[in-house]
């Protein structure tokens, strides 16, 4: 895969008899341990490792949880309440997979900020930040079809809610809406489907992790100055010094994660879910899990028709869009210079679009009435201008500062 | 493939027996792997019981003049509303300009039964279901994502692109009505 040479001598007959069979160690040895790590990586760095833990603890939990929870409308509800009142150990463990859905958007946002940050998306990475940005579309799906599973209001009409924006397309949009559905409306047949997915696609995302691995190991990392490696005196092995700095700093995630599972395992949820599906009566207030609420601000902005297309398309146009856009940001940024620290005009913009992006969550949350309405429109627009606009003229307008001739350089100047 | 005839041109070797084969062979393979891949499509479609529940009678007969019931129909919830005099009067005066999804009363309704407002009761917008008697227009309002039903279900303020849904319903007789 890398360039560089495996130094793997294997030590007893028996290592030597399984790496002519199947190198395995020597790969492991490569790969995760010895593999040359710029020696400049922040904590930032840290969340791809932190995400890796997510998956595996989403993974493990759902498994658990599968063995009691039933998919049909009359016992669904029923069955999470009894894993959290009766199942051993269900109260924690349902806890760590509800809680572990907002924990992993938290570690896949701040993971995805730093790559925006410090230009990890330029090339040679286009393809590891591709398959970064299908992961995150992928777990956004699994994690949609996961809330649906509990079946209680909130469930219920994100279901229906979410699945209807698929009816905004023309012509073939109610077919592919019965098709989703298995019927007129979310029923029986969506909450079995959705379950059978809900439990397929980590492994799916599993995969795809294992190609975003494989793509990053190619190029090596980038790093915060984003100068790429010269000479071995810019790296240090993996481990011990990476798998330390991971572990310690997925140890900290973990803290706030505890504190959640233990003290407040509903605050990031909705009262409202703990009321049975009902189809007739619809929550006054509804709102998605608040890592959708970004996306979620974006669609309801379009509440105005675009030429010949109505507004509900239009709102799942640019919904659709404010993702999509991600696959392209290699290509839309114009700028040579990978790091944001060296970039003085790209800062700003760069900071005013995590500001954006945080009130675009805060306004996912409110009445779509009054100012909010207006706000979200203004938000909407700086998401697209950012990067339609912004990224391809700051690298021709924009003078950056001098970058170090080398990692080990300029670890060396703060010292 | 290594005759005289090919060797003599080998920019465009004849189309051979063999290449035949090989794209009659990938023809087939690829029907064969369509034909398998729809019945696994096909399946999530709406089965047979969920289609046996599509036609469905109901008695009007206990509905007050004033009050709304929702029932469900294919497993949506359906309005029926026995309106006002003073509600029917209001949705006969707005003139067809006003609105967003232009439809008349009398579109809205059977003849002879105005008094009748039977419709899906899912927002056209995202489908939530709308509340009775609220909104600006006397009628429904989505508090989903804000929009405002007058009262004939017509839309006229909010994100919804069209008026509320009429099922295919018919009346059998004054107070019967079938549904699908």
């Amino acid at each position: 895969m890398a360039s560089h040479e495996s130094n793997y001598t294997p030590g007893t007959a028996i290592e030597k008899w399984v790496d002519d069979r199947l190198p395995i160690i020597r790969w492991s040895k490569t790969h995760l341990m010895d593999f040359p790590t710029p020696k400049n990586l922040n904590f930032w760095w840290t969340f791809g490792a932190i995400l890796v833990m997510c998956l595996a603890i989403q993974i493990i939990t759902g498994v658990v949880l599968a063995m009691h929870y039933t998919p049909h409308v009359s016992l669904a509800f029923d069955s999470v309440e009894h894993i959290r009142r009766d199942v051993n150990g269900g109260r924690i463990i349902q806890a760590v997979h509800a809680t572990g859905a907002s924990m992993f958007f938290f570690a896949l946002y701040v993971h995805m900020f730093r790559g925006l940050y410090f230009g990890s998306y330029k090339a040679p990475r286009e393809i590891l930040w591709i398959l970064g940005v299908l992961i995150f579309a992928l777990v956004m799906a699994t994690a949609f079809m996961g809330y649906v599973l509990p079946w209680g209001q909130m469930s219920f009409w994100a279901a229906t809610v979410i699945t209807n924006i698929l009816g905004a397309v023309p012509v073939v949009g109610e077919p592919i809406l019965q098709l989703l559905r298995g019927g007129f409306a979310v029923d029986n047949a969506t909450l079995n489907r959705f379950f059978s997915l809900h439990y397929l696609l980590p492994f799916v995302v599993a995969a795809v992790v294992a190609l975003h691995i494989w793509a990053l190991h190619v190029p090596g990392n980038n790093n915060p100055i984003g100068v790429e490696v010269k000479s071995s005196r810019d790296t240090l092995s993996f481990h011990p010094y990476y798998t330390m700095k991971d572990a310690f700093f997925m140890v900290l995630f973990l803290i706030p994660f505890a504190w959640f599972v233990f003290f407040a395992p509903d605050i990031l949820g909705h009262p409202d879910n703990y009321i049975q599906a009902n189809s007739q009566v619809t929550p006054t207030h509804i709102v998605p899990e608040w890592y959708f609420l970004p996306f979620y601000a974006i669609l309801r902005a379009i509440d105005f028709n675009i030429l010949f297309i109505d507004s509900k398309l239009g709102g799942v146009i640019f919904f659709a869009g404010s993702i999509l856009i991600l696959f392209v940001v290699p290509w839309l940024d114009t700028s040579k210079v990978r790091s944001g620290t060296f970039r003085p005009v790209f800062k700003w913009f760069f900071w005013l679009f995590v500001l954006n992006f945080l009130a675009l969550t805060y306004l996912g949350a409110a009445p779509a009435e009054g100012v909010y309405v207006l706000l979200s429109k203004i938000a909407t627009a700086y998401y697209f201008l950012y990067f339609l606009v912004i990224l391809p003229l700051l690298g021709r307008l924009e003078t950056p500062r001098p970058l170090p001739t080398s990692i080990s350089e300029s670890v060396l100047a703060h010292h | 493939m290594a005759n005289p005839a090919t060797l003599a041109h080998p920019e465009t070797p004849p189309a051979t027996r063999r290449d035949f084969l090989y794209v009659a062979t990938a023809a087939v393979g690829v029907v064969a792997a369509g034909g398998v891949a729809w019945p696994l499509i096909n399946q999530l479609n709406p089965d047979a019981s969920v289609l046996a529940l599509a036609t469905i009678e109901f008695d009007l007969g206990g509905i007050e003049e004033g009050q709304s019931v929702t029932i469900k129909w294919r497993g949506l919830p359906v309005f029926v509303r026995h309106r006002t005099a003073a509600e029917i009067e209001e949705a006969k005066a707005v003139p067809l300009s006003e609105l967003k999804d232009p439809e008349t009363d009398e579109q809205r309704t059977k003849v002879g039964h105005e008094q009748w407002l039977i419709m899906i009761a899912n927002c056209t917008h995202l489908g939530c279901v709308p509340v009775g008697e609220s909104g600006d227009f006397d009628g429904w309002f989505c508090p989903c994502h804000g929009s405002h039903y007058d009262s004939a279900g017509r839309i006229r303020k909010g994100p919804a692109p069209k008026n509320l849904v009429l099922p295919p319903y018919d009346f059998i007789s004054d107070t019967l009505v079938q549904i699908g």
